[in-house]
């Protein structure tokens, strides 16, 4: 290869240049850049992905503890409610306990008025019948044993009873 | 081993003669053809998932993307991404092009298939190529005004050595390619001129082909890499004021 000999080959020089500008222009004008802009939009589209992810991570970790809240509230409104539930039910059974303790006196009370008015009732009529059985004895009595004069004799003491009162 | 490559010269221009490369040429377009196809075939899906061809287009490109960052803001040196990836894969594929086997034509020993950077005249187009690009992208974004201004700074009387700079970067930014990847071929061309000298040669050079070859991919990928890097670094020191 002597370079000085042959003197400069323009010819390879004018080859190379264009062949190496044909080259880069073709291959930077239809295969660079839509591919660098593929490059580039994928590049976006993991950015807007990675930030998408974030941001339903934060979403996400927000209703978790929202529902956690929410979960805790209803379980100390659960447990009100159950406190409430068995003291209201305390009291209504307390009440029932008292009412029918009220009820059983009353219905004591009453019975024993009623036994002592039947009492009553029964002194009453045995007295009653005591009353005309006697007569009836003593006028069987008094029939068989006083005669005219005895009578008249019994009439005049009532009498004089009365009058001297 | 005067392995010559192929001549051709159809007419003189202006007394000058017009001479092609024929051998450097055909290599340097295999190695343009080998790039366009799998830059097209990795980019022909444009899948939001890339796979296969695409996810190492896509790596290529990304990795231009790095040397062009680490030089200049992303603004300004992304147009230059085309340029950086073109120069790294085709110089990468030109300097894998001759590890593999070198062919000749058997009776004037005329090269047919080579690496075409082990040409001094493909290496040295590609420098001057990137830096006269640079020179009219510094004046394309900055002005002439500003363009010129830098050649007297930071102080006046280094315009001489900033002229001489110019014409240095471009020499070293071709030589260095050339160098490396010549000497590659020069070397090979000699292991395996005494590997094919008698069975014995063979088997004792068996060794030292494997080891050269597997130096020559790591020096190919590494002047690929360094002459994408110093196109960028001399692009960045053209468009970017300091």
């Amino acid at each position: 290869m002597e370079i000085l000999g042959e003197g400069i080959e323009w010819g390879t020089i004018i080859y190379s240049v264009a062949a190496f500008s044909v080259l880069m222009f073709v291959i930077g004008k239809f295969a660079l850049k839509p591919l660098m802009g593929v490059m580039e939009k994928r590049q976006n589209q993991v950015n807007d992905d990675l930030d998408n992810a974030e941001k339903s991570r934060v979403e996400a970790e927000k209703y978790l503890e929202q529902q956690r809240e929410e979960l805790k509230a209803a379980r100390v409104q659960a447990q009100e409610t159950l406190e409430q539930a068995s003291k209201m039910s305390e009291q209504q059974s307390r009440e029932v306990l008292e009412n029918a303790k009220q009820e059983a006196e009353r219905i004591k009370e009453a019975a024993v008025q009623d036994i002592e008015r039947e009492k009553e009732q029964a002194l009453e009529s045995v007295r009653d019948q005591v009353a005309s059985l006697s007569v009836a004895i003593a006028t069987k009595v008094i029939e068989k044993e006083l005669d005219e004069k005895e009578q008249q004799k019994l009439i005049d003491s009532y009498l004089e009873e009365v009058e001297a009162k | 081993m005067d392995a010559q490559s192929i001549y051709w010269t159809p007419f003189e221009l202006f007394g000058a003669p017009i001479t092609f490369n024929v051998t450097t040429m055909i290599t340097f377009s295999i190695a343009g053809l080998i790039v366009f196809l799998f830059t097209f075939l990795g980019a022909k899906k444009m899948a939001m998932r890339p796979t296969g061809l695409q996810n190492f287009i896509e790596w290529v490109i990304d990795f231009c993307r790095g040397i062009i960052k680490a030089n200049m803001d992303w603004k300004t040196g992304g147009r230059f991404i085309a340029l950086a990836y073109t120069l790294l894969f085709v110089i990468f594929v030109s300097n894998m092009m001759g590890i593999p086997f070198e062919m000749a034509t058997n009776d004037t020993h005329s090269v047919i298939w080579k690496s075409p950077t082990s040409d001094p005249f493909l290496t040295l187009t590609l420098a001057a190529f990137v830096v006269i690009l640079t020179h009219i992208y510094g004046i394309k974004l900055r002005g002439t005004k500003e363009y010129s201004l830098d050649y007297f700074r930071p102080k006046w009387f280094l315009f001489p050595f900033k002229i001489i700079e110019e014409f240095a970067n471009t020499l070293t930014l071709g030589m260095r390619l050339f160098g490396n990847v010549f000497a590659k071929e020069v070397l090979m061309l000699l292991i395996v001129g005494l590997g094919t000298a008698g069975i014995g040669w063979g088997i004792a050079m068996f060794a030292p082909t494997m080891v050269w070859q597997a130096f020559g991919i790591f020096i190919g990928s590494l002047q690929a890499y360094i002459f994408a890097m110093l196109a960028m670094v001399y692009m960045s020191h053209k468009v970017e004021s300091h």
